[in-house]
C-alpha cells in the first residue's frame, strides 16, 4: 500500500469517526436528537465505542487470514483503537455530566450499587492504560512482549463493555445482541485461525523439506 | 440512530390544529364508537379531513384533579417515545406498529369479586361518567418524565358501578394479547398478556384515571388505545395500556414486571427518589423534549402527588414495599 493511499485512508478514518460526533454536538445544540437527547447521546457513544472496538479487534485476525494482501491494516489499528477510547470517554462524560450532574456523591453511590455502571467503568479503566501506552515510545520502553501482554486487556475491556450493555438494558431487550455476536465472532476467530494455520503448517513443512 | 428535523419545540404546547393534521391514521379509531363527536349535521359542513378531526375530539368537563402550572410534553413526543413492549422494545416501535391493533370493537370484561359482573363496550365506558381533562406528570422507571394531558375519569366511578364485594382487596388489569396484531408479543422474555394490579384503596383514589384520550382526542394506539389506566404517582409500567379485563381479587395479583424481575420492580412501585433498589438511580429524572443541558431534574416523592396519596401508605416501610 503506497504512502499516499495510507494518508488518504487515514483521513477517511478521522472523518468517519469525527463527523458523527460533530453531528451529535450540533443535534444536541439544536435539540434534534429525539424526545430524550440524553438517551440518544448515551447509546450513540456507547454503541460507537463497541463498534470501534470490534473493528480494532478484527484487524489482527483479518491480517492473519490475508497476510500478503491486507498486512497494511496494522497501520490503522492504533488509530481506530484510540477512537474507540475517545468514544468511551464521551460516553463516560455523558454519564458524569448528563446523568450525575457532576455530583460526586451520586456517582460513588451509583458505581457501588449498580453493577452495570461498575462494569462500564471497569471497561473504561481497562482501556485507559492501553490508550496511554499506545505510542511507539512506550512500545520501545516496555519491550514488544510486555507491551503485547498488556494490550491483551483490550479483550477483557470489550467483554466488560458488552456485559455493561446487557446489564444496562431492561430484561427482554435484545438490542445488544448484534454487537455481542460480532465481537464474540471476532474473539472466536483468533483461536480458530490459529488451529487452521497449525493444520496447514505441516503441509508447508513437507514442501519445504 | 434516527433523527428528525421537523419536531415541535418542547417549550410550546402543541396547538390542536397541528397535531390533528397528523392524525389521519386515526380514522379507524375515530369510528370506534366514540360517540362524543359533534353532531353529524355539523360534520357535513366540513371537508373530509375535518370530519376526522371532529370525530376524534372528546367532549370534556373541567376537573378538580387537573394539574396546574405543568409544562405539557409535545404531542409528537408523547406519541413517538413509548414503552409498549407488545409492539417491540424500542421506544419508536409503538409509533411504527401500533396501528396494527384493531381497537374496534372493544370490550372490557369486569369480573371477580363484584356484585355486578359486566362486560362494557367502549360506548358504555365513555358514557359511564363525564370525561375530564387531567394534566398529569408521567414518570417512567427508566428515569424519564413527561407531562401528559390525559382525558378520562376516576376509575372509582367504574368500580362503584360494579359494586365490589367486601372481600375484594386488589384489582387486576389485563392488557390485550393478540400476537397477530402485536408483533412484540413474539418476545419470549415476557410472560404475556401484560398484567398489572393495584390495591383497592389505590384503585379507588380519585387520581387513578380510567383513560380514553390525550390532548382532547381519543387515545392514539401507541399510548394504549382505546382504554388504559393511569396512576400518576407510580412508575409508568403500573399504568397498563389497552386493557381488556378488570378483575377484583382477594390476594395481591401477580404483575408482569414483578414476574420478570421481582427484586427490581415491586408491586407498589411508587415514584420514590430514595428507593434505589432498581436498575437505575431514581434520584433524578430526565425531562422529555427539553434541551439536553436542561433535561436533568430531581425526582419528586410520589411524583409530586404526595399531598394526595401519601396517606395511603401511612406506616408502611416504603423501602421494603418498593
Amino acid at each position: 500500500m503506497p504512502k499516499w493511499a495510507i494518508a488518504i485512508l487515514k483521513t477517511a478514518v478521522h472523518l468517519a469517526c469525527l463527523l458523527p460526533v460533530a453531528w451529535l454536538v450540533w443535534g444536541a445544540y439544536k435539540n434534534t436528537l429525539g424526545p430524550d437527547p440524553t438517551h440518544t447521546v448515551t447509546f450513540f457513544t456507547g454503541r460507537g465505542t463497541l463498534r470501534l472496538l470490534a473493528i480494532t479487534l478484527a484487524i489482527s485476525p483479518i491480517r492473519k487470514l490475508f497476510p500478503k494482501r491486507l498486512g497494511w491494516l496494522i497501520r490503522f489499528r492504533r488509530l481506530v483503537g484510540l477512537y474507540a477510547f475517545f468514544y468511551a470517554c464521551l460516553h463516560l462524560l455523558t454519564y458524569v455530566w448528563l446523568y450525575a450532574g457532576f455530583n460526586v456523591q451520586y456517582m460513588v453511590a451509583d458505581i457501588s450499587k449498580r453493577k452495570f455502571i461498575t462494569a462500564g467503568l471497569t471497561a473504561w479503566l481497562l482501556l485507559l492504560p492501553l490508550a496511554v501506552t499506545s505510542t511507539s515510545w512506550w512500545i520501545r520502553k516496555m519491550g514488544g512482549k510486555r507491551w503485547n501482554r498488556l494490550h491483551m486487556l483490550v479483550y477483557v475491556a470489550a467483554i466488560a463493555g458488552l456485559v455493561h450493555y446487557w446489564w444496562g438494558v431492561k430484561p427482554g431487550v435484545w438490542r445488544p445482541l448484534d454487537i455481542t455476536l460480532i465481537i464474540g465472532g471476532i474473539l472466536l476467530a483468533r483461536p480458530l485461525i490459529a488451529v487452521w494455520k497449525r493444520r496447514e503448517a505441516p503441509v508447508v513443512v513437507k514442501i519445504g523439506g | 440512530m434516527k433523527t428528525r428535523n421537523s419536531r415541535i419545540s418542547p417549550s410550546e404546547i402543541t396547538p390542536r390544529e397541528i397535531f390533528m393534521n397528523r392524525r389521519k391514521f386515526m380514522v379507524g379509531a375515530a369510528a370506534a364508537g366514540v360517540g362524543l363527536a359533534a353532531a353529524g349535521s355539523v360534520l357535513g359542513a366540513f371537508g373530509p379531513e375535518k370530519k376526522v378531526m371532529a370525530a376524534n375530539t372528546l367532549q370534556t368537563v373541567p376537573s378538580q384533579w387537573n394539574g396546574k402550572g405543568l409544562q405539557e410534553t409535545s404531542f409528537y413526543d408523547i406519541t413517538h417515545y413509548n414503552n409498549f413492549y407488545e409492539f417491540g422494545t424500542s421506544k419508536s416501535d409503538p409509533s411504527k406498529y401500533a396501528w396494527k391493533l384493531k381497537t374496534e370493537p372493544w370490550t372490557v370484561e369486569v369480573d371477580g369479586l363484584v356484585h355486578k359482573k359486566k362486560t362494557f363496550d367502549m360506548d358504555a365506558l365513555m358514557k359511564l361518567s363525564p370525561l375530564e381533562d387531567r394534566v398529569y406528570r408521567f414518570r417512567c422507571v427508566e428515569a424519564w418524565a413527561m407531562v401528559i394531558p390525559w382525558v378520562g375519569y376516576s376509575l372509582s366511578k367504574l368500580i362503584d358501578a360494579v359494586q365490589p364485594l367486601s372481600s375484594a382487596r386488589y384489582v387486576e388489569f389485563v392488557s390485550v394479547d393478540r400476537p397477530s396484531q402485536e408483533p412484540g408479543i413474539m418476545n419470549v422474555s415476557i410472560p404475556w398478556p401484560y398484567r398489572e394490579g393495584l390495591r383497592m384503596d389505590e384503585a379507588m383514589h380519585p387520581l387513578t384515571l380510567l383513560t380514553v384520550g390525550l390532548y382532547g382526542q381519543v387515545l392514539p394506539n401507541q399510548d394504549g388505545a382505546p382504554v388504559r389506566i393511569v396512576v400518576p404517582w407510580k412508575y409508568g409500567f403500573k399504568s397498563p395500556k389497552s386493557i381488556v379485563k378488570i378483575r377484583f381479587v382477594k390476594n395481591q395479583p401477580q404483575t408482569t414486571w414483578s414476574l420478570i424481575a421481582p427484586s427490581e420492580y415491586g408491586f407498589y412501585s411508587n415514584v420514590n427518589p430514595n428507593v434505589d433498589r432498581v436498575q437505575w438511580s431514581q434520584k433524578t429524572q430526565r425531562v422529555i423534549g427539553a434541551p439536553i443541558w436542561k433535561q436533568l431534574e430531581p425526582t419528586l416523592m410520589f411524583n409530586g402527588y404526595g399531598d394526595q396519596v401519601a396517606s395511603l401508605y401511612k406506616g408502611m416501610n416504603l423501602s421494603r414495599y418498593y
